[in-house]
């Protein structure tokens, strides 16, 4: 199956791969602010994921390791944004714009000495099966962070929907005051779900440097943390949309680098900015019908929740 | 049934104290409550009701003082432990989430809530019992005032509660809602379930309670049986001073001043009520009463009105000209002013000084700003002149709208508007949350305005307030405009009616 020279499993399978940080930093970024909690601080989680995760790996040679230190990296800069927006009461569109300024400026200074090296190779999870034709590359020839994502989208809409752990968040991004009237702990459900954004986008930062590069530069991430703030707002907080939107934008990545390789005539720069261009051109159209609260944000979103009694 | 015959007490509060740095919001309170009764707590607002049964409920933790429950120690950590000992609490401003559906709002409230599809059938069937139907699939923010507040009864009825507690619950429903809830209260009281029932609406509590402690500064000023007094006798211990009802004149009203047609705006919010086909006209001299359960479309008709949202430009006219088109500023040029009900944020930017924010609305009547430059020393003055006239209690004019409490800064608010000499008042619950005697002040200086060849629109939901002050009454209901009628002659039925009835709701069928 082609398609003016393109390959379409071929297409399919990279933009899985493509979508694949994108799409781990926005559903964890959809948790926190479910929980009503607005941090802008994305990229900064993802690019501290991706230096920590490739020291790591480097230093250890597993990649697993590599992957956990990474979550744990973002999870302790959202740790840190959480301690300044919810203790401290800090504004909190300035603290996430101070998180990303200082996750970049804090993974040049951890990287020195790490430009050029080959990280350990993450392999694929199904081996031979993924030699099939056609559903070899799409369904079975990833490595295991491809299916993580997938498994926590899945796990988070359905913990959102199903779980009473999923509705005490829903409650406290929804009426701050009423759910603590209610007698729930406002602060801490927003710090764990603060942690499990920064663990995401952590580890959605280390699959940058791990993975899809596969090395360590200064300011890898280039936007990808932004790209994921914008999906979560144009998928209407819904996981599956955040799935559909992470992989409109990794498709139409990939598609224009083809079209680019293939020498069609449009200009190059035209083509880069398609996949930011055509992404939020679906998603505004998919979110704009209805008002806000069909939408779902969440009502308390970027409100400071101070207890007054 | 334990409410008659042996006599037990449930809950017992002693010398309970609790303060906040510079108020003391209880002081050395004491009451008892016995099982299966209804006890009223009767004060004005700060007396320290909230504060009280805030402690009771766990939320917050006495400084002094101890509590029994049947005869146990009782010192709740936080509502969860309240709520395991058998206290519920249906909140004032109620805790409830509009974007969740009912079972998903109580499942929250409740320790150990059962599937959602058991816990649907259950709020079916609660529901069913105690005659106050609800759909447990249906989102809350689509509700009425008074199906929220059932959602709230029914997730504290949910937990076999032995004591519930009610904060102000008849604020929010038409006088034949309140006929309904009674009927439910009744029933809950038979059970041998107590309620601890606050309100500073003295009728209520005259029919409803058992018991009443009265609460004034933080301190326990009487305890009597309810039924034993006049409303009178409770309201001057409520208060603490006789009451002087505001004086009115007889003058007939002036042209017309405000003429409003066809007029229809779709609500901002998109839990709010659109306007359809209001029409209304106040002439000058005139006060026109607007009543309502809350949100059925004060706050748009506030807007509208105002300027805030616009419309075609003949809907809305002043002294005859059209200006539906033009937005606030043009409109306080024409001659209207408006205070809206939310004091911090809407009517007041609240880290600004009380000279900032009388600026803000004043400038263009009084002439504050020349050629684009502000005149600090007039606007002082005139921020200055407010706060002398209203009596607002505050150190000074520099303060920020956010220091002063919410009877001063309301006082405050209406006062600004009021000063800049107005063909044209518009304000909408301008005494909520404000203490008797500034209520009176307010209450009075919306008529001295009147009297003095303003027309008045006064949007309120207190019914009281309406039949004092106003001239001619009507009511909001969904969005719609009831004919306005004049209030002398009107009964609490005809209101009831004009406000929406019981909105569809059924009465409780009472079963043995």
């Amino acid at each position: 199956m082609s398609l003016g020279g393109i390959d379409l499993v071929v297409l399919i399978a990279s933009l899985m791969v493509a979508s694949t940080p994108i799409m781990l930093a926005a559903i964890g970024e959809l948790v926190a602010e479910k929980a009503g909690s607005l941090n802008l601080g994305v990229e900064g989680m993802m690019i501290i994921g991706a230096i920590c995760g490739f020291i790591a790996a480097v230093e250890t040679g597993s990649p697993v390791l590599g992957f956990v230190a990474a979550a744990a990296g973002g999870a302790v800069m959202a740790l840190l944004f959480a301690f300044m927006t919810q203790v401290l009461l800090s504004n909190q569109v300035a603290t996430g714009l101070a998180l990303t300024l200082f996750g970049l400026g804090l993974s040049s200074l951890l990287g020195q000495g790490y430009n050029g090296i080959k990280p350990p190779p993450t392999p694929k999870l199904f081996g031979s099966l993924g030699d099939l034709p056609v559903v070899g590359p799409i369904v079975f020839g990833h490595n295991w962070v491809v299916y993580l994502s997938l498994i926590l989208v899945a796990g988070t809409w359905a913990v959102l929907k199903y779980t009473r752990a999923g509705l005490v968040l829903r409650a406290v991004g929804e009426n701050h005051d009423a759910a603590h009237a209610l007698g729930y702990r406002v602060r801490t459900v927003r710090t764990l779900a603060l942690m499990y954004g920064g663990a995401c986008a952590g580890v959605g930062g280390a699959y940058l440097s791990l993975v899809r590069v596969p090395q360590w530069t200064e300011g890898m991430t280039a936007g990808a943390g932004w790209i994921a703030l914008a999906i979560v707002v144009f998928a209407s907080w819904k996981p599956w949309r955040v799935l559909l939107g992470a992989y409109i934008f990794g498709g139409v990545t990939v598609l224009q680098l083809r079209l680019q390789a293939a020498g069609i005539a449009i200009p190059v720069q035209i083509l880069s900015t398609a996949p930011y261009l055509i992404t939020i051109l679906v998603l505004v159209i998919m979110s704009a019908r209805r008002g806000r609260a069909a939408q779902g944000a969440p009502a308390s979103l970027g409100r400071v929740f101070h207890a007054s009694h | 049934m334990t409410g008659t015959g042996t006599e037990q007490v449930l809950l017992t509060v002693e010398g309970i104290t609790k303060a906040y740095p510079g108020v003391v919001a209880n002081s050395n309170v004491s009451f008892r409550i016995m099982e299966g009764e209804v006890h009223a707590l009767l004060g004005e607002n700060g007396a320290g009701k909230s504060t009280l049964v805030k402690m009771i409920y766990g939320l917050v933790k006495p400084d002094t003082g101890r509590m029994t429950l049947r005869g146990q120690a009782y010192t709740p950590a936080e509502p969860r432990a309240a709520r395991a000992s058998g206290v519920a609490m249906v909140f004032q401003h109620f805790s409830l989430f509009e974007a969740l559906n009912v079972a998903e709002n109580v499942a929250l409230g409740m320790e150990n809530p059962p599937p959602q599809g058991e816990l649907s059938a259950r709020i079916r069937q609660v529901s069913e019992e105690y005659g106050l139907p609800l759909d447990p699939s249906r989102l809350v923010g689509d509700l009425s005032a008074g199906e929220r507040q059932r959602v709230e009864i029914i997730r504290c009825l949910l937990q076999e509660p032995k004591l519930l507690i009610m904060d102000e619950p008849t604020s929010v429903l038409t006088p034949q809602e309140v006929d309904i809830l009674f009927t439910t209260l009744r029933q809950l009281s038979a059970e041998g379930r107590a309620i601890l029932y606050i309100s500073h609406k003295l009728e209520e509590i005259r029919t409803l309670c058992d018991e009443a402690t009265i609460l004034r500064r933080g301190k326990v000023v009487a305890t009597c049986t309810p039924r034993e007094k006049s409303a009178r006798e409770l309201a001057e211990l409520m208060v603490g001073e006789t009451l002087t009802p505001p004086a009115r004149t007889g003058k007939a009203p002036g042209p017309v001043a405000l003429d409003v047609t066809g007029l229809s705006v779709n609500s901002p919010n998109p839990f709010g009520t659109s306007l359809k086909n209001v029409h209304l006209t106040v002439q000058r001299g005139e006060i026109l009463g607007i009543a309502g359960v809350a949100g059925n479309g004060q706050d748009e008709l506030l807007l509208a009105l105002s300027g805030e949202l616009k419309s075609d430009s003949d809907a809305v006219k002043i002294d005859g000209r059209g200006v539906g088109h033009l937005g606030p500023n043009a409109r306080r040029a024409a001659g209207l002013v408006a205070a809206p009900e939310e004091r911090l944020g809407h009517a007041a930017a609240p880290d600004m000084s009380l000279t900032e924010n009388a600026l803000l609305s004043g400038a263009i009547r009084k002439g504050l700003v020349k050629h684009g430059m502000i005149d600090w020393v007039r606007t002082k003055t005139f921020a200055e002149g407010i706060v002398k006239a209203f009596d607002v209690r505050t150190p000074g004019v520099g303060t920020a709208a956010r220091a002063l409490s919410g009877g001063n800064l309301q006082k405050f608010v209406i006062g600004r508007e009021l000063s800049q000499d107005p063909a044209v008042i518009v304000v909408n619950q301008p005494t909520w949350g404000v203490d008797a005697s500034a209520a009176a002040a307010i209450r009075q200086a919306l008529i001295d305005r009147a009297a003095a060849g303003a027309a008045v629109i006064v949007i309120s939901q207190d019914l009281d307030e309406l039949l004092e002050i106003a001239d001619r009454f009507c009511a909001l209901n969904g969005g719609r405009l009831s004919a306005p009628r004049p209030v002398q002659g009107l009964t609490v039925d005809e209101i009831g009616l004009m406000m929406g009835g019981s909105h569809g709701m059924e009465v409780a069928h009472a079963h043995a």
